[in-house]
C-alpha cells in the first residue's frame, strides 16, 4: 500500500476567483454557512464578532464620479503554504491544533483540541480565522438541518474555512469504494464554488494540469493577496482592472509596477 | 476567638526589632485592597462561566489588554531573575539586601501572568493541551513550559522567606529547611536565569515570528527573530528598575529607609548600562526594520504610526522618554544619587518597557494589513479591566502581608533602630 502511495503526486487544492464576474450577491457566504454549520446570532451588526468563513469585501478605486469603480472580493481562508508548509497560523499554534496537510495543501483545524489562545488569529493577516465568542444557538428545529458531516463548534475555540474538507473525505471514500485512487475534479467542489451564480469561483488541484484552476492561475491578470509577505496563499484572484490587482498588495509610492512573486 | 487576641497574635508574627503600623490600619488597607481583589475575582468568574464574550475583544483583536498585561508583568518581574543572576552568578554580594524583595515582586508578577493566561484562553479546562500536544515550532509553547518552570523556581525562592517568619522559624524542621534551601539557592538562581533568558525571549518571539504581521515581524538569527533578544535584554534592564521603583514606593509608604543607598545605586547603575545598550540595539533594530524589512513588504514607517489616537508619539514615548532619558540618568552618578532624578528614571524605564509590550501586542493587531482595511480600535470592557487590576490588588496584599510578617529587608533593623 505504501509503495502505491509513492506514485501519487501531492495535491494542492486551491481556488481562482474571477473578480470581474463577482456581483457581491453573497450566495457563496450563505452556502458556506449552511454547509459548514457556521453559527450565527440574532444581532449580527458587529461584523468583528460575526463568523464568516467566507467574507465579501467591497473595494473602491476611490475616484469621484464618473470614474468611480467598485469590486467585490470574496475572501475564504487562503490555505497559505508559506515556506514548505509553514503557514503563518500553523507554526504558531502551541497545541498543534492547526496543520498544513502536505497531501492536499489544506490547512486544517482540530476544534476539540483548540483551547482558544487565539495566537493563530493574531498571525493571520487575512482575518480568515474566527473565534467562537458564544456557544452556537440554533433557531428551534434548525439543528435537524445541520450538516451531519461537519462537527459544530463550541464556545472558546477558533474556526475557519476548510475548503469543505468533509466533502473531500466523502469523495475519497466514494472513489475508494469504486476502486479508484484519484478523486475527479467534479467530485470535490466547495459549497461556495457550486453556489456562485456567476461562476466566478473555480476550485481544484493547482498541481493538476487537467484541472481548470491550473490554467486560470497562470493568467496575466491573476494575483494573490499580500504575496509580498511570503504567505504563499492558494487562493488566486483574476481581474482585468489594474487598480483591483494593485489592491491585492501594498506598494510604496515609487513602485509603479505590480510585483509578481 | 477573643478579639483581644488579634493584636497579640499579630505581634507574635511580626519580625523582632522592627516597627509596623497598628493592626487596625493594616486591617483597613487589607479590606480596601481585598474589596478590589473581590471585584476582579467576580469579573474572572464571569469570564470563566459566561465566556470571553464578556470582553471587548473581537476577531481583529484576538490579543488585547490581557496579553499586554502578561507581557508587561513578565518584563517587570524580570528584576527577580536578573538580580538573582547578578547576586549568585556574577557575585554582586551587596544585592543580597534587595534580592528578597526582587524575588517577592517576581513571584507576584509571574503568578499574576499565569492567572491572566488562565482567564484569557477560550477553553481554560483544556489549557493543559499546550503541554500534551506541544508544538515545538511555537513560541507560545516555549513560553508555557519556561513560564511554568520558572514560576516553580520563584516559589522555591520565596518559600525560605516564608519559613523565616518568627513563629515558623521556631519549628526546627522548617528552620533547617530554610537554611538548607538558602545554601543551594545559587542553583535555583542559575536555573531561573537560564529559564528566564528563554521565556523572556520567546515572548519577544511571539510577535517577532508573525511574518503575516509586518509591524511585529523581525528578521533574526536562525529561528530567533531580533525581538527574542530585545525582549530578554529589556526585561533584564527594566525589571530591576521596577524592583527599585517598588522598593522606593514601599519606603515612601512606610516612611522608612529599607535598603541602603549603595545597594540601590549598584542595581540602578547596572540597570542603566543594560538600558543604554538595549536602547542602542532597539534603535538599530527599528532603523533596519523601517528602512529594509518594511519597505520590502510594501509599507512605510508612517503607515504603522498613522493611527488616529497617538500616531508617531508612541514611538517617541517608548524610545526617547522611556529609553534614552532614563538610561542617561541611570548611568550618571549624579543622576542616580539624586532622589528625584532616580525616581524619574525608574518610572520612565517602567513606562518605556510597558509601552514596548503594548505596541508589540495591540499595535500589531490594530494596524491595517490588507490595503482595503482601516485601523481597528479597541477599548477593554470593565471585566477585562477588573481582571487586569485583580493581580495588582493581589500583589499589594501579598507585599503588605510579606512586609509585615517576614524579614524581607535585611537592612531594615540597622537603618531603623528602635529606642
Amino acid at each position: 500500500m505504501k509503495e502505491e502511495h509513492k506514485h501519487i503526486k501531492a495535491k494542492k487544492y486551491g481556488m481562482v476567483i474571477d473578480l470581474d464576474k463577482c456581483t457581491g450577491c453573497g450566495a457563496c457566504m450563505v452556502a458556506c454557512m449552511a454547509e459548514n454549520n457556521v453559527p450565527f446570532k440574532e444581532d449580527e451588526t458587529d461584523k468583528l464578532l460575526s463568523i464568516t468563513w467566507l467574507r465579501i469585501y467591497k473595494l473602491t478605486n476611490g475616484k469621484p464620479f464618473p470614474e468611480t469603480d467598485i469590486c467585490y472580493l470574496p475572501r475564504p481562508c487562503m490555505h497559505c503554504e508559506g515556506q514548505h508548509g509553514h503557514a503563518p497560523c500553523v507554526s504558531v499554534c502551541p497545541a498543534t491544533v492547526t496543520d498544513y496537510d502536505m497531501e492536499t495543501g489544506i490547512v486544517s483545524q482540530i476544534y476539540t483540541r483548540c483551547f482558544g489562545c487565539r495566537y493563530c488569529m493574531a498571525a493571520c493577516p487575512y482575518h480568515a480565522r474566527y473565534f467562537n465568542w458564544w456557544d452556537p444557538v440554533w433557531p428551534e428545529g434548525m439543528e435537524k438541518y445541520l450538516n451531519p458531516n461537519v462537527s459544530p463548534r463550541m464556545r472558546g475555540v477558533v474556526e475557519k474555512c476548510s475548503f469543505c474538507f468533509p466533502r473531500y473525505q466523502v469523495a475519497k471514500d466514494k472513489a475508494m469504494a469504486e476502486g479508484r485512487r484519484e478523486v475527479e475534479e467534479h467530485e470535490y467542489q466547495t459549497a461556495c464554488t457550486q453556489a456562485c451564480p456567476a461562476g466566478a469561483i473555480t476550485f481544484g488541484d493547482l498541481n493538476n494540469p487537467k484541472h481548470a484552476v491550473y490554467k486560470l492561475k497562470m493568467s496575466p491578470n491573476a494575483f494573490r493577496l499580500l504575496e509580498r509577505l511570503g504567505t504563499n496563499p492558494k487562493v488566486y484572484y483574476i481581474s482585468s482592472r489594474e487598480w483591483v490587482r494593485r489592491s491585492g498588495d501594498n506598494y510604496l509610492a515609487n513602485e509603479v509596477k505590480i510585483k509578481k512573486l | 476567638m477573643d478579639s483581644a487576641l488579634i493584636p497579640v497574635m499579630d505581634d507574635a508574627l511580626k519580625p523582632k526589632g522592627v516597627q509596623r503600623c497598628p493592626i487596625w490600619q493594616f486591617a483597613l488597607w487589607i479590606c480596601i485592597f481585598g474589596a478590589i481583589l473581590l471585584w476582579g475575582v467576580y469579573a474572572m468568574f464571569l469570564c470563566w462561566f459566561k465566556g470571553l464574550n464578556q470582553t471587548n475583544m473581537n476577531d481583529a483583536y484576538g490579543f488585547a489588554l490581557w496579553i499586554w498585561a502578561d507581557l508587561a508583568v513578565i518584563a517587570l518581574g524580570g528584576g527577580a531573575f536578573f538580580t538573582g543572576f547578578l547576586r549568585y552568578i556574577i557575585g554582586k554580594d551587596e544585592l543580597k539586601n534587595i534580592i528578597n524583595y526582587a524575588v517577592l515582586i517576581g513571584f507576584i508578577c509571574y503568578s499574576s501572568a499565569l492567572l491572566i493566561l488562565a482567564i484569557d484562553v477560550g477553553q481554560p479546562l483544556r489549557a493543559w493541551f499546550i503541554f500534551w500536544h506541544a508544538n515545538v515550532h511555537s513560541m507560545l509553547t516555549e513560553v508555557a513550559f519556561c513560564l511554568s518552570c520558572y514560576f516553580g523556581v520563584l516559589t522555591i525562592e520565596y518559600i525560605p522567606l516564608v519559613l523565616e517568619n518568627r513563629q515558623i522559624d521556631k519549628v526546627p524542621f522548617f528552620h533547617n529547611l530554610a537554611h538548607n534551601m538558602h545554601e543551594i539557592m545559587a542553583i535555583f538562581a542559575a536555573t531561573g536565569a537560564f529559564l528566564s533568558f528563554f521565556h523572556q525571549g520567546s515572548l519577544g518571539g511571539v510577535a517577532g515570528v508573525l511574518f503575516g504581521r509586518p509591524f511585529g515581524y523581525r528578521e533574526g538569527v536562525l529561528i530567533w527573530p531580533w525581538t527574542f533578544f530585545l525582549f530578554t535584554w529589556s526585561a533584564a534592564a527594566c525589571g530591576p528598575c521596577f524592583t527599585i521603583m517598588i522598593t522606593k514606593l514601599t519606603e515612601v509608604i512606610t516612611g522608612k529607609k529599607l535598603v541602603k543607598q549603595n545597594v540601590i545605586d549598584l542595581l540602578a547603575k547596572i540597570s542603566g548600562w543594560m538600558l543604554a545598550s538595549y536602547i542602542i540595539a532597539k534603535i538599530l533594530d527599528t532603523v533596519y526594520w523601517a528602512t529594509v524589512t518594511v519597505p520590502d513588504m510594501g509599507y512605510t514607517l508612517k503607515h504603522f504610526y498613522s493611527n488616529p489616537v497617538y500616531g508617531i508619539w508612541i514611538l517617541f514615548l517608548e524610545i526617547v522618554l522611556g529609553g534614552i532619558l532614563p538610561a542617561i540618568i541611570l548611568i550618571t552618578k549624579t543622576g542616580r544619587n539624586n532622589n528625584v532624578t532616580l525616581w524619574i528614571a525608574v518610572v520612565l524605564a517602567v513606562i518605556g518597557v510597558s509601552v514596548n509590550r503594548w505596541v508589540m501586542v495591540l499595535q500589531v493587531m490594530a494596524v491595517p494589513i490588507l490595503p482595503f482595511e482601516s485601523w481597528y480600535l479597541y477599548l477593554p470592557s470593565w471585566q477585562e479591566t477588573a481582571t487586569t487590576i485583580l493581580p495588582v490588588a493581589y500583589g499589594i496584599l501579598l507585599v503588605m502581608l510579606s512586609y509585615r510578617y517576614l524579614p524581607i529587608f535585611p537592612q531594615e533593623r540597622e537603618l531603623n533602630p528602635i529606642d
